[in-house]
């Protein structure tokens, strides 16, 4: 076969994946950038090309506040998740020896995943709530007098829930990659005198930098783009990028709505970015 | 109603007429009728055709109800085919897919900006038999001859147009209709009087320092700026020229004053679907909150106690109606009018009522209801026994008084109309900080 056919061959191959590629990605972005641009009244959007959707939503406070928000949210959901994720794929790789056990206990993980996100949302609702069941419990035994209001509709909240929700994203890459790490590795370091603390600290923690890159990345853009949970837990009272863009869209302003994902975009993929430059996820893969 | 001589022309064959394919059936066979001399036969025909009309009426949920259209079948004899979406989505849909129904179902100040647009014709009252019994809230805008029209977008004020291709609103009644009301009612804030230990009697008392962290407000921009101007106006803060079309300024205040009570931690939550605020009120989280009517009897029907609070500064009214499609001739157009006669004779009207809403022409319900139901809707009397729903389920026990009281006496305290204002892009840009802030 001549290197030209073969490189024919390729084309051939990738242009079923390619062609589902800009169907569903390409046109519907593309889209979304055009339509950013146009004018829109009460009930109808208007070609045209405008920067006023990008001029206001730049030019506001609104926005700045919604994203420092959303970027809170973010930050302290990555945090939690990375914290809880990395110490049970640590758990389940290195101190549950029988690969019977590490499959059992993974799909145990697993099982809150079977119910629908909003389901697991909402039950934090009567649980968390004033007359909740924690509070009932915590002044039941005598701790607390007076029930504990930011237990509900608050960031405390929110964050709670996207940790519940998004843990799995973590430990999941995170697990894999420890999977991979050699043993052998971990008895040199032994062997050489390192303590179990030294040994996380500078064979693990390196080896494991894929797996976290790509479970960050899960989590992040997750968060970024929430608006349901945002919604539910804080009681309507606080705002991030995804619920600005789900109440644009509420109301007809879709040129606005777009011009908000756009920004929105172009933000989750300079952390993407900024992410892949720390860990290269391909060489280490 | 006109001669049989204009109901003829209308239904010969023509551009408008041929839009479908079962229609030109229709047409051709009127037209043979009429050939053939066959006049007087003309009312079996159409008794006959109308049962191949199908009628597709778009609107929100409240009032697009399924009895309705078995009933309409049942009584009529053609179908209506109800579609149910949101008030956004309906007025939308209204302005751009003029084709896309036959009757639209939407709230008058929606017909405010819609009807303007072109795509909805008006309806010639002297074809609308119980046009005389329709309340005077949607003809003159004064349920009694003595009461203040009410602030916002009164449905009197984009009830008329001048002329049957007029799209500007009249002044004073004429013979051209926008839009038979179907539904209306007066909203209020709903309270849980078992967890509030004092009365509650102003608007203001949603930002009292008694309830902090335990109100809440409803978050659709439209609908919540007017709450929060009923409770600024209340409180003595701010004084609106027109709380239904504020001035930049005047919104600028009422959301400064919002922000305010948010950031000193006076609202547990913010409100957006009808189930969130049963949920909060039920739950306790809430104890003081906008509210709709059937929301405050899903709390009751849990046995939670709740009120629906008549306040001193008055109501919120919302109504809505039934419009024609432009488009609409011939045959359909009789049946249209033909569904909105029927709408207006009572059966719906009674439907309503026991829903715990208004009807349009209350009068002609009051046939199809109890004494009994009459008087605990409609009257404020006490209920001389259980108090049941369209459904049959019981909704009050023996003995209830209907909170607010008589309809008179909830519908003649009307503060203000649900309305859209001229500033509204301003309005939604500003409420978005008050919900980020």
């Amino acid at each position: 076969m001549s290197a030209s056919n073969s490189k024919r061959g390729s084309y051939f191959l990738i242009t079923p994946m390619a062609l589902v590629f800009a169907i569903f990605l390409v046109i519907p972005l593309l889209t979304i950038v055009v339509v950013s641009f146009w004018d829109y009244d009460e009930y109808r959007i208007l070609p045209d090309f405008i920067l006023e959707n990008y001029s206001y939503l730049l030019g506001s406070s609104v926005t700045w506040q919604i994203y420092l928000n959303t970027f809170k949210y973010a930050a302290l959901t990555w945090v939690f998740t990375l914290g809880i994720g990395f110490t049970v794929a640590y758990f389940l790789a290195f101190h549950v020896r029988s690969l019977t056990w590490q499959i059992i206990l993974f799909m145990v993980c697993t099982i809150p995943f079977w119910t629908s996100n909003i389901i697991r949302m909402i039950s934090w609702i009567p649980f968390l709530g004033r007359n909740g069941l924690l509070n009932q419990a915590l002044m039941g035994t005598g701790i607390i007098h007076e029930p504990l209001e930011f237990l509900l509709f608050s960031d405390f909240a929110v964050v709670l829930a996207d940790v519940h929700l998004y843990t799995l994203f973590m430990v999941v890459p995170i697990f894999n990659s420890m999977m991979r790490i050699d043993r052998s590795l971990i008895e040199a370091a032994r062997d050489n005198g390192a303590s179990a603390w030294a040994t996380l600290r500078h064979v693990i923690l390196p080896l494991s930098k894929p797996g976290i890159a790509i479970g960050s990345i899960f989590v992040i853009t997750v968060v970024m783009g929430d608006f349901i949970t945002v919604r539910l837990m804080s009681g309507g009272q606080s705002a991030s990028v995804g619920l600005q863009i789900s109440n644009e869209i509420g109301l007809l302003q879709y040129p606005a709505a777009a011009a908000s994902a756009v920004v929105l975009l172009i933000t989750v993929l300079l952390i993407v970015t900024a992410l892949l430059r720390l860990v290269d996820i391909r060489k280490e893969l | 109603m006109t001669t049989d001589k204009t109901k003829l022309t209308s239904i010969l064959p023509g551009k408008d007429v041929t839009r479908r394919g079962f229609l030109k059936g229709a047409a051709a066979t009127a037209g043979v009728a009429i050939g053939s001399g066959a006049i007087t036969g003309f009312p079996t025909i159409w008794a006959q055709n109308i049962k191949n009309v199908t009628l597709r009426q778009f609107g929100t949920g409240v009032s697009n109800i399924n009895a309705v259209a078995e009933k309409v079948k049942e009584d009529l004899g053609f179908t209506l085919q109800m579609t149910a979406l949101d008030s956004d989505a309906v007025a939308q849909r209204a302005v751009t897919q003029p084709n896309s129904f036959d009757i639209a179902d939407i709230e008058y100040w929606i017909c405010k900006k819609v009807f303007p647009a072109g795509t909805l014709q008006p309806m010639d009252t002297t074809k609308i038999k119980n046009y005389d019994k329709i309340s005077p809230l949607f003809i003159t805008g004064k349920l009694t001859p003595d009461s203040k029209i009410a602030q916002g977008t009164a449905p009197n004020t984009v009830g008329f147009v001048e002329g049957p291709d007029s799209t500007d609103f009249a002044s004073a009644p004429t013979q051209w209709m926008t839009l038979i009301p179907t539904i209306y009612n007066a909203d209020t804030l709903g309270i849980r009087p078992d967890l509030i230990n004092r009365p509650v009697n102003s608007w203001a008392d949603l930002l009292s320092p008694d309830f902090k962290g335990k109100a809440s407000i409803l978050n659709i921009p439209a609908i919540g700026i007017m709450d929060a101007a009923m409770v600024s106006e209340a409180m003595g803060e701010i004084t609106y020229g027109d709380k239904g079309n504020m001035t930049k300024d005047e919104i600028d205040q009422t959301i400064a004053l919002m922000i305010k009570a948010k950031r000193d931690g006076q609202f547990r939550a913010f409100w957006k679907s009808f189930d969130e605020s049963v949920n909060l009120m039920s739950s306790g989280e809430v104890v003081i909150q906008s509210m709709w009517s059937p929301a405050v009897a899903a709390v009751r029907s849990k046995g939670i106690e709740c009120k629906y609070q008549p306040l001193k500064e008055g109501y919120r009214a919302w109504g809505g109606g039934i419009g024609l499609a432009k488009h609409l001739s011939g045959l359909e157009l009789e049946a249209a009018y033909e569904y909105i006669n029927w709408y207006l004779s009572g059966w719906v009207g009674a439907y309503l009522n026991r829903q715990g809403y208004y009807s349009a022409a209350p009068e002609t319900a009051k046939k199809f209801m109890t004494a009994d139901e009459w008087g605990y809707w409609m009257e404020g009397k006490p209920a001389q026994s259980d108090i049941l729903s369209p459904e049959g389920k019981v909704m009050e026990k023996a003995g209830a008084v209907r909170d607010g009281g008589s309809y008179e006496e909830r519908m003649g305290h009307v503060a203000c109309w649900n309305s859209v204002m001229d500033e509204n892009k301003h309005m939604v840009r500003k409420w978005n900080e008050f919900i980020a802030a």
